[in-house]
């Protein structure tokens, strides 16, 4: 187990989650520091879905606390915790598929302004909304698709934008849940390079099943197995570690 | 208020559930197999209401009346699915809610042409239409008693088809996820077809049961409708089970109400759905939103 | 330039119209403004917000009754005071309500707005408030008075033809406003990602409900105008068919434009009037009508024509797309 570092930007102590009878997290204690990349790792139905959605808040755990630098998270629900600076890209790219890429990044941007539901006023007239979302925009690489309506978009073109708009929200922690499934080599090397970008002044938590991508990315590993931790530390450290060989990277992962 | 006096109204209230839980399971089926929401679910119960009245003073017989009316509804149901129903497979509920509006202005209209506006009533069967002696003031209709008889071996039908039959499996397997069925070349579209039909067919059963009770009057589906849409929202959707837990909370609190609260009985079935909804807001046996 | 020349035609048309045409057709065309408040309202809620109600007839409804309970005897009733009462009251009933419906999602949410809404119409149907089942009347039209100076009397068609007018406008503006404005953003976000608009920080169900309390306060307004004119207000109002026509008109004039359901009413009523006119049966052709359309033309009459009319709500710029887009991108 990994001392909790005093500034961490993300502590997650103890986290449990039933679902019936079944035992999805047990007992998951994780943190991420500002400036590092901190990936989870396992099999399918290692619980890593579960534990993502436990810290974004689309579930509730059973037990257990989530801080988010000095704030106590655990029972707020997903629009509260992305208020106190938390933001999400999800395993299937969840973005607003009709509206162009300035108006999804826009939105993302809007969502954090001072007057985010203000009643008057063309969304036009907020410049610093703009000016924001077109620096996300440009941040991800997308600049010159910002009039294409997102549907349109190629799968990892989406990806980008989904990042944009986590970007946006100018969050103290990104939670990316496998943002590079489903791609190509050369689309995944742009993501991967992107990702890597954002640890700079952020905590990021990776959940992925690409090793290589994995283990080029991460600063710091957790590996869980059947919703419970079985290894943490730094990528050497892990790799040596005999539970995770036995349990995980014995069989070379698995298929995504 | 004394105890054979409560007796009495318990039974009313189960007898009552027990229609309206005919009626609902057509429309949870519906909605949580085909996901389509068909506000003209009171309109069938009314129609088979008005057939079994038209054929039962034709024929002379109520039994006639309710397997020919089961009947009708069943083909007529295969043919609405046919012709309209599958076109709103998948499609966002506001085309659902309009076109079985749509539907339900055709049905009335087709009622009154039909039958005319008239208020009617209906014979029970002969040897149903006696009363038990419950004390020597007290009598209690023993067709009630038939209707909770058959209501529960209607259930117990649907039971056993859903949960023991292979038509049954495949029907649970395209509510749970559609697509998998699909790649496994189960042919959907007969099996929507029947659901539909069955659905249908149970809204009409419902009215022609209680066509001897109540009478068969122009609005009577409207009134059913709203009561069996607060029965699945209490019982959760999709759920048979739910929808019987449902109708026997709305059977107690409809029947109890108009004793103890004439006024605003009414009123008191949406303050239960208020209540519940606040507490469960998928209903009572509905998928909990973890 | 070119945006504002057809908005501008039709206004100089609708200021002219009671000046040329006889009074019944002024009565007619308020008729269908009142209506168009309505659809326009319901709108807010199931077009920009993706919120499908079957309960906006009972907050029209309520507001005629706050008319016809708030009118003294035969006297008129001061619109200063009673109007904002009526809408006050609709908004009321649509909080409440809303804040319980919206706990649902989906078709949930359609059903518990249907039934909320029919324990409104049995509210008044079953109780003694206001007549029961006999309805009640509004004896004289309201009046805008101020200290006791009567400065417009609406027994006059023309005087209330130019008051709803007035109305419609301000409701079109506020409308727009509010689609336009960040608030208006964040709800077409909701209904377009409910999952990812929570994620990055929105709060879903206040701004839902503000959207539904918005709505139900015009729809309010409507209905306050609807018993003026009618002098007589009854369950009926509140009953749910009607909420499902309204629903009808909002589709026939398109869901994602602010003036559309406008267009809607105004079709529908016509529509209505032709089809009483020529058969007994009109409700039979009015359902196969119904149906044809929402089959055939699931964007609405405009599918129809090439002309936009009116704000499109969520403005898409224009684009330089790798494929084109197809009109009508309903989800």
């Amino acid at each position: 187990m990994v001392e909790a570092a005093p500034n961490a930007a993300l502590r997650a102590t103890g986290l449990h989650k039933r679902f019936g009878g079944l035992k999805a997290v047990s007992d998951v204690s994780i943190d991420v520091q500002v400036g590092e990349i901190h990936a989870v790792i396992g099999p399918n139905g290692a619980g890593k879905s579960t534990l993502i959605n436990l810290l974004s808040g689309e579930l509730f755990a059973n037990d257990g606390a989530i801080l988010l630098d000095a704030t106590d998270i655990t029972r707020l629900p997903p629009d509260r915790r992305a208020r106190h600076g938390l933001g999400r890209a999800y395993q299937k790219t969840t973005i607003f598929p009709k509206f162009t890429v300035h108006e999804n990044v826009r939105l993302a941007a809007q969502a954090r302004s001072p007057s985010p539901l203000r009643m008057f006023g063309s969304v036009r007239s907020d410049a610093n909304v703009h000016d924001l979302a077109a620096q996300a925009i440009a941040r991800v690489g997308l600049t010159a698709q910002t009039r294409i309506v997102a549907s349109d978009l190629s799968h990892g073109e989406q990806r980008q934008l989904e990042i944009a708009m986590v970007l946006a929200t100018d969050p103290r922690i990104i939670l990316l849940d496998e943002p590079l499934a489903g791609m190509g080599q050369v689309e995944a090397r742009g993501i991967i390079d992107l990702i890597s970008s954002l640890k700079a002044g952020r905590a990021v938590l990776l959940v992925e099943h690409d090793m290589d991508a994995v283990f080029e990315l991460a600063d710091r590993l957790t590996v869980m197995h059947d919703g419970c931790v079985i290894a943490s530390g730094s990528p050497q450290e892990v790799r040596m570690h005999p539970a995770v060989r036995t349990a995980y990277l014995g069989d070379h992962g698995d298929a995504s | 208020m004394d105890l054979v006096t409560v007796g009495v109204q318990l039974l009313n209230a189960i007898q009552y559930g027990m229609v309206l839980f005919l009626v609902a399971s057509g429309l949870t089926l519906v909605f949580g197999i085909l996901g389509v929401i068909n506000l003209a679910h009171g309109a069938f119960y009314m129609f088979g209401a008005y057939l079994a009245y038209w054929i039962a003073a034709y024929t002379g017989s109520f039994w006639i009346a309710m397997i020919a009316g089961i009947a009708i509804a069943f083909v007529v149901g295969l043919v609405l699915e046919n012709v309209f129903i599958r076109r709103l497979y998948g499609r966002d509920h506001l085309v659902q809610v309009l076109l079985s509006f749509g539907l339900i202005l055709v049905i009335d209209e087709a009622r009154e042409i039909l039958f005319g506006k008239d208020v009617h009533s209906v014979a029970p069967p002969a040897w149903l239409s006696g009363s038990i002696q419950l004390t020597d003031n007290l009598s209690y209709p023993v067709y009630r008693l038939a209707i909770c008889g058959f209501c529960l071996i209607v259930a117990a039908l649907i039971f056993f088809v859903i949960t023991r039959t292979r038509i049954g499996m495949i029907v649970r397997a395209g509510a749970e996820n559609r697509e998998m069925t699909r790649v496994l070349g189960i042919k959907f579209d007969v099996v929507n077809r029947y659901v539909f039909a069955v659905g249908i067919a149970l809204a009409a059963l419902g009215g022609i049961v209680v066509a001897p009770i109540s009478t068969v009057f122009p609005g009577m589906g409207d009134g059913m409708l709203i009561l069996s849409f607060v029965v699945v929202v209490l019982g959760g959707i999709g759920s048979v089970a739910g929808a019987a837990v449902g109708a026997l909370l709305i059977g107690l609190t409809d029947t109890f109400g108009k004793v103890f609260f004439p006024s605003v009985s009414s009123i008191l079935i949406y303050v239960l759905m208020a209540a519940v909804l606040l507490w469960r807001p998928n209903g009572i046996l509905g998928r909990r939103e973890v | 330039m070119r945006g504002w020349l057809i908005p501008i035609v039709l206004l100089a048309a609708a200021v002219a119209l009671p000046f040329v045409v006889p009074t019944y057709y002024v009565q007619f065309v308020s008729k269908a403004f009142i209506m168009g408040i309505l659809a326009m309202a319901l709108n807010l809620a199931v077009g920009h917000g993706g919120l499908v109600s079957l309960c906006h007839a009972a907050f029209f409804g309520l507001a005629g009754y706050v008319l016809a309970l708030l009118s003294p005897g035969y006297d008129p009733a001061s619109l200063l005071l009673t109007l904002p009462a009526a809408m006050l009251a609709a908004g009321l009933a649509a909080l409440i309500i809303g804040a319980l419906a919206l706990r649902t999602r989906g078709v949930y949410f359609i059903m518990v707005t249907l039934a909320f809404g029919e324990m409104l119409f049995f509210l008044f149907h079953d109780t003694g408030i206001a007549g029961g089942s006999d309805g009640a009347y509004v004896n004289a039209k309201p009046e805008i008075a101020i200290a006791g100076h009567q400065l417009l009397d609406l027994a006059s068609p023309m005087a209330f033809y130019f008051v709803v007018l007035f109305f419609l406008i301000a409701t079109i503006a506020i409308l727009t406003m509010l689609v336009r404005s960040p608030f208006g953003h964040a709800l077409a976000a909701a209904r377009d990602n409910e999952r990812r608009a929570r994620s990055l920080g929105f709060p879903i169900y206040r701004i839902r409900l503000i959207a539904f309390v918005i709505s139900g306060a015009i729809a309010g307004l409507a209905g306050y105008f609807a018993a003026a004119q009618f002098g007589f207000v009854a369950p009926q109002m509140l009953g749910w068919h009607l909420s499902a026509t309204v629903l009808v008109m909002v589709l026939i004039g398109g869901l994602r434009s602010v003036t559309g359901p406008l267009i809607g009413a105004l079709v529908l009523i016509v529509l209505e009037e032709v089809l009483k006119a020529s058969t007994d049966y009109w409700k039979l052709v009015e359902g196969l009508i119904i149906i044809v359309i929402v089959l055939a033309l699931p964007g609405g009459v405009r599918q129809l024509w090439p002309m936009i009319f009116g704000e499109r709500s969520d403005k898409q710029p224009p684009r330089q797309a790798a494929a084109p887009v197809a009109e009508g991108h309903h989800g």
